[in-house]
Formats: structure tokens, sequence, C-alpha cells
């Protein structure tokens, strides 16, 4: 199944990324490589076969709900490109 | 052999120990060989500072008699880990200037067993690639080059590189696909990704959590082992991390192979594997086999579908664990009219091409509509393929195959940059390994006719590390690998 163009743009967004126009085709290309070439799973027999999410079958371990760290607002701002009032600033997102 | 920066990890503890030197002699040494060694790239940040400081506290403690188990021992650190207050980039521009507040697990624990740090080393954007390409530094350069210069593999090749020059003791790698192994195969030295849950993932920058592994980079076979010995161990910070015991894994070293199976598979000879390559498997079975190991044929029947299910599943994984770069929280950012353009400009210039590209397949394989056709599919192919190798753990202790089915190639290589699935298809004899979340090591057994390291592999099951240590060893003894 080859994705065109416009696919290429929808998934882009949805990744958050811009593919510039003249770099579409090429990343189109790449990306229909790459989508034929996994294709080949298709002639895999998975019937029954339940999916595979963690190689160790253990279950997580729970531990108790209590507050372990914390306090640390300036060293979580540090890297922050845009702080203001000790908060991460970002544009306006609401009118 | 007579510079400190020869020495091998257990030479250099135990010259530590006799007081033959000091470990800010040492730690010297090991700057001035990266000083001369800056035209590898291998290193992105040199902290000369911090090694020196740590020498000082090292020296103090042999006079003591206080030295922790890798007192002294200079190491360099792979971008991927973030290091308190020394610059973490992942190598890769949409991070590029992030001060860790925190500490990963795995170089906590060997800056407390007295080990220190030298620097940063390259490694391909966010561990994706094969070939150190991808570094927003530039390629590093394999030391084995002669007229033209050679990838040291990846995406683990700045740690590569620098242990093969004699530019640190030992690093630290990460392996999500081969990214310990290939490189190590490509410079001529030994790498170890431990079974999946065995380090802690904790302050590793992410790229596919099921995956991941991080492990240690070494001059040989012992050395990999006393690194791990210090890394390995379980860490409530990771919950994937195991609550196992870490055996002593040194202890195996020396042990006999009498007896032991040797797993050799059908579908890692492949048409067209290099008969050099196939002659140095043959060579390296027959060593084993002259210690009293017994070879037995096996068949891992899927192998073949493995790149394709580790090309699914690694970007659905990556495409989530990078959506946190948004430029808000750390990292560059390129402003926007809108908080949504705000992402966007600052995703769309930060990240590198084979990022981009790998993130954009895993939101198309996850995508409404796909994930079941993609990314179930290959979770499933996944379990055939860790099944194979539960099979082929009932009739053999350890497998040996080659670790890559070519050597280190030209910094530039046309075909592969024309076709991403060119360079991908270079982990084929690795990315098993990861899916069913094995241990394995890489460590050199010859060299080609044009003079270039040649990798062999061992595979073992989940937890048994030590069944690799000791074949690997007895390989190492007998394969008479000279190290550049």
């Amino acid at each position: 199944m080859a994705i065109d163009n416009d696919t290429v743009k929808k998934v882009a967004l949805l990744a958050q990324l811009k593919v510039d126009d003249d770099k579409l085709d090429e990343t189109r290309d790449a990306f229909n490589k790459i989508l034929n070439w996994v294709a080949q799973l298709d002639e895999v027999d998975t019937q029954g076969v339940e999916p595979l999410v963690s190689v160790h079958e253990q279950t997580l371990i729970c531990r108790e709900d209590v507050v372990t760290d914390g306090n640390k607002k300036d060293e979580i701002l540090a890297n922050a490109p845009l702080k203001e009032f000790g908060y991460f600033a970002v544009p306006k997102v609401v009118e | 052999m007579n510079e400190l920066t020869d020495l091998t990890i257990a030479e250099a503890l135990a010259g530590l120990k006799n007081k033959k030197f000091s470990a800010t002699e040492l730690t010297k040494a090991y700057l001035n060989k990266m000083e001369e060694g800056r035209r590898f790239n291998a290193y992105v940040l040199e902290t000369p500072e911090i090694a020196l400081k740590a020498a000082e506290k090292a020296d103090k403690n042999y006079a003591s008699g206080t030295a922790r188990l890798l007192e002294g021992i200079p190491l360099g650190i792979k971008d991927l880990f973030c290091t308190k207050g020394i610059r973490t980039t992942a190598c890769s521009h949409i991070i590029d200037n992030f001060i860790p507040p925190y500490e990963s697990t795995v170089t906590q624990r060997l800056f407390d067993a007295g080990a220190s740090c030298l620097g940063k080393l390259s490694m391909d954007e966010f561990a994706m690639g094969g070939s150190n390409e991808n570094s927003c530094f530039g390629p590093v350069i394999n030391p084995w080059s002669k007229d033209k210069n050679l990838v040291p593999g990846g995406s683990s090749g700045g740690s590569a590189a620098a242990v093969c020059a004699g530019m640190c003791a030992g690093a630290t790698g990460t392996d999500t696909g081969g990214s310990i192994r290939q490189p190590a195969a490509f410079c001529g030295i030994t790498g170890m990704k431990p079974t999946y849950g065995r380090c802690s993932r904790y302050g590793i920058m992410a790229f596919a959590s099921s995956l991941d592994q991080a492990g240690p980079m070494g001059k040989d076979v012992r050395d990999c082992a006393l690194l791990l010995n210090v890394m390995a161990g379980y860490d409530e910070k990771d919950s994937t991390s195991v609550r196992k015991e870490v055996p002593d894994f040194t202890k195996v070293l020396g042990q006999n192979v009498q007896g032991l199976k040797i797993g050799i598979p059908a579908e890692y000879r492949p048409d067209g594997l290099s008969k050099e390559i196939s002659e140095a498997w043959d060579k390296a079975a027959a060593i084993l086999k002259a210690h009293g190991a017994e070879i037995v044929n096996i068949s891992l029947p899927h192998t073949k579908y493995a790149l394709p299910v580790y090309y699914i599943i690694a970007p659905a994984e990556a495409s989530s664990n990078l959506a946190r770069y948004d430029g808000v929280r750390y990292g560059n950012r390129v402003e926007g009219a809108s908080i949504s353009d705000l992402y966007v400009n600052t995703r769309s210039a930060g990240f590198g091409k084979e990022v981009k590209r790998r993130i954009m397949v895993g939101t198309y394989v996850l995508s409404a509509g796909y994930y079941d056709a993609y990314y179930v599919k290959a979770q499933k192919v996944r379990r055939l393929i860790q099944n194979d190798f539960k099979e082929a753990f009932k009739l053999c202790d350890v497998i040996l195959t080659p670790t890559s089915p070519v050597t280190a190639f030209q910094i530039g290589d046309k075909s592969m940059a024309e076709n991403p699935i060119n360079m991908y298809l270079n982990d084929i004899f690795t990315v098993s390994v990861n899916l069913a979340g094995l241990p394995a090591m890489s460590l050199p057994i010859g060299l080609s006719s044009d003079g270039l390291p040649l990798g062999m592999q061992l595979i073992g099951r989940a937890f048994d590390e030590e069944t690799v240590f000791k074949a690997g060893y007895v390989l190492e003894q007998d394969a008479g690998f000279k190290r550049k």
C-alpha cells in the first residue's frame, strides 16, 4: 500500500513536524520503501499468537503510595527556554 | 605496550593498588591521549577538571586503603546518559544545551564505585543509526581507518572509537538494536548488551523503551565483566529493571567450556555472506570445540522478520518517547505565533533527518486504522522470534554468530545514504537479541584481508550473562586478536 504526499503531510502534522514542500516527494518515497519492506510480515501466520508487549513475564511491582521526591522547582525549571513567575512560559493558548 | 593508556581496567586497578602509578597519572595519560585523538571526533565534551578532581580523591582513597571497586578508572560516557551538571545532548540539536539536574542510575553506580568521567561520547542522534553519521556534532572516525575515513559503527560509535584509540579505559554504551555490539565489532573492542532489565534505564534518554539497554564497552572481556558488575542491579526508579541478584561476572572467566553446547543458527549464514566473515565464524566455533564444547546446529526460523518487526516497534516507541521534545521544558525553542506553531517549528528545526523519519513512521504505524495491521502484527511476530530462541536454548547453552555482515564502511557510503533500508540491514544479526531481551556480547576474532576487525557475537539465555562471559573469555584467549 503506497502513501501519497497528503498522507505524509497528515502524519507530519500528527507528529508535530513540518515537511517542506520540496522535501515531500523524497520523504514519501523513503516512507513507502520502509512500509513496503515491513509489509513482508503479512506472510507470517500469527493466528492465535499473543502480542509481546514486554520480554519479561513479570507483573509490575507496586510501591507504597508515598511522596519520595519533590520540592525541586528550580531544578525542574533550570533548563526551560522561557520561564515566568516560576512557571514554564508558552504563547497564549486561551483567547 | 608500555603506555598507561594501553592497560586494561584490570591491569590499571592492579597498578593503582600496588602504587606503580597514581590515579592522577593515569587520568593525565588519558587526557593526553584524548587531545592527540581529537581528529577522531569521539568526544563531544571533555571534562578534564572533573576527571582530575576524581583522580585526586582516588589517590587519597588508595593511600588510606579505602579504594572502591573501580577507584581511579577514567571512563567515557555515551552522551545519552544524563550526567548531573554536565551537558547531555543525545547528539541532537533539539537538546544540545541541556544540563541535567540529576544523574542516570548507571553512571551514578559507576561514579559511586570510584570511576571518573573523562567526557561525553558521540553517538547517532537519539541512538538512531548504525554509523554515528547522524550525530549533530559530525561523524566519528574509526581509528582503524587507513587512506579513507571509515565509520566506527553506531549508535555507540564515539564509545567504541574512544576505547579503541585508548582515549578512555572503558565506556558506557546503549543497545536498542545492536548499538553496543556493532560498533564494538567495527572498532575491534568488546561490548556487552546485558539482558533487558539488568541495568536501570533511569536517566538514559529513551529511544525505544522495550528494547533499550545499557552495557559496558571495553578493551577485553574481563573489563566488560568488571564494568557490568557495577552497572547492573535493581533500581526502583526503573519499573522494568529486574529484582535479581547480580553475580560477580569475573568469577566465570577462565572456567572451562567442556560439554557446553554452542548453537550455530542456519539462518545467520545467508547467501552472499562474505567468505571472510563465514570463515571467522568457523574459526570461532573451532576454538570452542577444541576446548571441549559441543557444536549444535540450530534454527531460528523467524530471523528474516526481525528487522521489519524492529522497524515498526522501535519507531513506534520512539515517536511516543520523543514527543517530550517540544521546546517548553528543556532544549531549544523556535518561537511560533501559537503553541502548535511553536511545537512544529521547534521539532522541525531540532530533529535530524533520520530521527524525523522514524518519528513519522512510528506515528503512522500507531495511527488509527493502521495500529493492528502494523504495530500489533509486529508484536505478534516479536513473540514468535522470542519463541525461536526459547526452542533453540533447549538444544544449546549459548549461540555463536557473526556480529555484523560487514566490516566498517566508508563515511558517506552512497548506497546507505540513498536507501535507509541498506543501513538498517547492517543490524541483521543483532536486532533479534533486543526483540527477545537476551544478553549478547561482541568480541573481536581477527582481521579481514583489508585489515579491519571482525566481530563475533555470543548470545545467552535471559539472565545468563555468565555463560556468555565464560565462552567469550575462551574465544578471546585463543583468537589472539591484537588490540589497536
